[in-house]
């Protein structure tokens, strides 16, 4: 395993591989096609280098732990506002979640919904590409447009790009208070019109999941203390020929959206484990037509999880729904077998490739993980 | 402003590229008379100007890829214009280029309040866009300051943002997917009304490349539904650092509004003239305004209020009705067109962090001295992005060129305290030539090696965004 200490460092090392790199960072999030190579790890680029609360955004090397970020951050009550996701709920691996990771996985929770994903929270990276060299993007600044947005290209390409080193967050103060209103006994269609009635209030709801498991749609609402109370009320009565909502607060409440975020309910999972994005209305025909062993419903029903039988090519079973799937939990000779991220059409899959030999000419960088 | 000479070979073939137009697009859809090309030769950075070899202003996606196998045969550069409002230069025509405006895609495709998006075509302008959905409670929330005017493809391609966005974020945070046109004329659907990318995040780098990727010509985007009230609270203070501080105790509260503007004196007296709002005359103006129910406004004025008291404000004023909040709005959303009264004026958007906002202002008001130009600002507070308004007068020779340099001193001047030099209005031509003080070799040419792939003869835009010399042996190679 190569763990470079520096930037400079991992340039070097980049420079003079001659073979594929298996790229880690804490371990934690080993999905996507299996890649065959050396590992090379930022566990060792670790640390926050700068944090301006009152700027609200922070600046950290990519191997720092999110739990150190949290940490920091929630000492001056702010944090992560997108709510990035911990896979070890449902992949069960060891070790520990590193801020590069969440942004090459671009990993996001329920909160995605109102605020925006990791991606939408990023506002620069320092990287090292396919050839050993270093390249910045973006910067620390909230708006930024000066040149592309190599950004937002970044979260999400899982290393294939290049490999981080440094990333600057975008922050946001906690809130006060937070209440949830649950909902009881319905099926899917009600539940997906139930949230989408709440998302397009004026109540600014922050989380809208429904989890089959225990019967329960949750909708999340988040603020200061009085505003709490009001938009709680409010939204009761709105949804209130839907269902009677019973309304939660304090730790359970917290943990129920730790669980929604983890796709906790799918932890148990014997089968393969899907993530499914779609846009809400297209939820119920997405669970009909593939009527999975058991799942959630997260971001008012636009993200699907589930559990299906081993083997199960989920895209095959949903071919003229828009979005995409991508095969998060299955074994190796599965997740070798079927595609693990969505094929791109033709067009598209052709630019992704350029850009891929572009920065990494000579295909060391995770090779194949994005298929 | 330097542009690359025109390429002799198209103009002399202009008669017959006219032709192939003509045969793909109806009459009046191609604009080739000298006389009324003219109305294409500068965007809202007027201080240059260069008539395009033609205009067309194609209807459907399908005459947009049939323009653009044209000109990609021909080897003749295209230049994307939106409402033609960049105040960059993002539109501004070569000699050489065929001008492909979008002002006649302008329809509403979709209205998905269940899903919350719309989908436009995207020569529709920002406000119509909101105007389609409001009378049902929903909004687009960009909101720049040529929102009336300025068109959706134009606000992907800078990325725009408005004084809103330190709550709802700018239009790459508000985009779920667009259809889009290659140089070679194929036709591209990238995203969706699904929330996050399948592979690679195409869509977040055309969001923001001015133009140089591909035509944008359907846009799907998030609506919201719009809060049930807003009110905006004006404070005064007597120094900069002051008014810096209560911005960023603000944040650091938890408080978050939707939008912080900040005046200078300079712009406070000049808007006062103008718009007869009632501004206190003091050194720095903030105006905050936040969202909700009226409880929710109560709750959080008072607790901005109490912060803003222990800066000792001279001014601390809140708005009882709409039309109060109304004046307070006045004189800030006439700032530019009350600048505009007394000078010609340069407007940067230079973006800083906000904790260097009082050392910033200080710096900027030396140089004003040594340049000899007076700066008024006015800006974003909450999220740093600043506009700094360097007045001059276009008709004293050579005041056009000390205006220039101050302003790259002052965008330099933001990129050395951890800044940038643009937060909204796109680099285009204005602050191409400073992208070196930016970025080093290696980050630009990551960048370039991007529209390597998309465009890889470099005719879309080509003159744009990037060092003219940075980007000589692609754009030659074309």
């Amino acid at each position: 395993m190569i763990e470079p200490k520096t930037e400079a460092e991992l340039a070097e090392a980049l420079k003079s591989a001659n073979g594929p790199l298996r790229i880690s960072g804490g371990g934690t999030r080993d999905y996507g096609r299996p890649v065959q190579g050396e590992v090379i790890s930022t566990s060792k680029l670790s640390g926050i280098t700068l944090y301006e609360p009152g700027a609200l955004t922070i600046v950290a090397q990519a191997g720092t732990p999110v739990s150190e970020i949290e940490a920091e951050l929630a000492k001056n009550n702010q944090r992560l506002a997108f709510e990035p996701m911990d896979h070890r709920a449902i992949l069960g691996q060891e070790g520990s979640p590193t801020i590069g990771g969440v942004i090459a996985a671009n990993v996001s929770g329920p909160r995605r919904i109102s605020v925006g994903a990791a991606r939408d929270f990023l506002l620069g990276v320092r990287f090292v590409d396919g050839e050993g060299k270093i390249i910045k993007n973006g910067g620390r600044v909230m708006k930024n447009v000066t040149g592309y947005d190599l950004v937002k290209l970044m979260a999400g390409s899982f290393g294939t790009l290049g490999i981080l080193t440094e990333v600057s967050l975008k922050v946001m103060p906690a809130d006060e208070t937070a209440a949830t209103l649950i909902l009881n006994g319905l099926d899917v269609e009600q539940a997906v019109a139930a949230m989408s009635s709440a998302l397009g209030s004026p109540y600014d709801v922050t989380g809208a999941a429904h989890i089959p498991a225990s019967g329960h749609t949750v909708v999340r609402i988040e603020g200061f203390e009085k505003s709490v109370a009001y938009r709680t009320e409010k939204l009761t009565q709105h949804l209130s020929a839907i269902g009677t909502a019973e309304i939660i607060s304090g730790d359970a409440h917290d943990l129920l959206w730790q669980d929604v975020r983890d796709a906790k309910a799918l932890s148990g999972a014997e089968g393969d484990i899907w993530r499914v994005s779609v846009k809400p209305s297209d939820g119920p025909a997405v669970i009909q037509a593939v009527n999975p062993t058991s799942y959630l419903m997260d971001w008012g029903g636009g993200l699907i999880w589930m559990e299906t039988p081993s083997g199960t090519d989920v895209r095959a079973l949903i071919p003229d729904i828009a979005g995409h799937s991508t095969l998060i939990k299955a074994s190796p000779a599965i997740r070798s077998e079927i595609a693990t991220f969505q094929p791109e059409p033709k067009p598209l899959a052709l630019i992704s490739n350029e850009l891929r030999s572009k920065f990494d000419p000579r295909g060391i960088l995770n090779p194949g993980l994005m298929s | 402003m330097e542009m690359p000479q025109p390429d002799q070979s198209i103009l002399n073939r202009k008669n017959m590229i006219v032709e192939k137009l003509h045969s793909v697009l109806p009459a009046d859809a191609v604009i080739h008379d000298p006389a009324e090309t003219r109305a294409y030769e500068c965007d809202g950075l007027a201080a240059y100007k260069c008539p395009p070899l033609c205009a067309v202003l194609p209807a459907t996606t399908e005459e947009v890829a049939a323009v653009l196998k044209i000109c990609h045969a021909e080897g003749i550069p295209v230049v994307p214009r939106g409402s033609g409002t960049s105040l960059a230069g993002g539109a501004m025509p070569t000699a050489d280029s065929v001008i492909l405006g979008v002002a006649r895609l302008n329809q509403v495709i979709e209205t998905n309040y269940p899903d919350r998006t719309i989908t436009v075509q995207s020569g529709r302008t920002n406000l119509s866009v909101t105007g389609a959905v409001e009378t049902d409670g929903f909004f687009y929330a960009p909101d720049p300051s040529s929102q009336l005017a300025c068109a959706i493809a134009g606000n992907i391609a800078m990325n725009s943002g408005g004084a809103h966005c330190l709550k709802y974020g700018v239009t790459t945070n508000n985009l779920h997917g667009v259809k889009m046109v290659m140089m070679d004329g194929t036709i591209v659907d990238i995203g969706g009304a699904h929330l996050d990318a399948g592979g690679l995040d195409l869509l977040g780098v055309i969001c923001g490349s001015e133009g140089q990727l591909g035509v944008v010509t359907e846009a799907t985007l998030r609506i919201l539904h719009k809060p049930e009230g807003a009110l905006p609270v004006l404070m005064g203070f007597d120094s900069a650092e002051v008014a810096g501080e209560c911005v960023s105790d603000i944040i650091k509260a938890g408080v978050l509004p939707v939008a912080i503007e900040y005046m200078d004196k300079l712009c406070i007296e000049v808007c006062e003239d103008f718009a007869k709002a009632g501004y206190p005359l003091c050194e720095a103006l903030l105006i905050v305004e936040v969202e909700g129910s009226e409880l929710e406004i109560e709750e959080q004025l008072s607790k901005i209020k109490a912060i803003a008291q222990t800066h000792n404000p001279v001014e601390l004023r809140e708005a009882n009705d709409a039309d109060e909040a109304a004046r307070i709005w006045l004189g800030r959303k006439s700032a530019f067109g009350a600048m505009g009264q007394i000078n010609d004026y340069m407007c940067l958007d230079g973006t800083i962090p906000v904790s260097e906002l009082p050392f910033v202002l200080r710096r900027i008001g030396e140089l004003s001295k040594e340049y000899g130009l007076d700066v008024g600002n006015v800006f974003h507070a909450g999220d740093g992005n600043m506009h700094p308004l360097i007045l001059f007068d276009a008709n004293t020779p050579g005041q056009l060129e000390t205006c220039e340099a101050l302003g790259a001193e002052i965008l330099k001047l933001c990129v050395e305290v951890g800044g940038c030099l643009t937060g909204e209005h796109g680099v285009g031509i204005e602050k191409r030539d400073l992208m070196n003080a930016q970025y080093t070799d290696a980050d630009l040419e990551a960048q370039m090696q991007v529209k390597d792939v998309f465009d890889p003869n470099w005719l879309l835009n080509p003159a744009k965004v990037f060092p003219l010399k940075d980007s000589e042996t692609r754009r030659a190679a074309a």
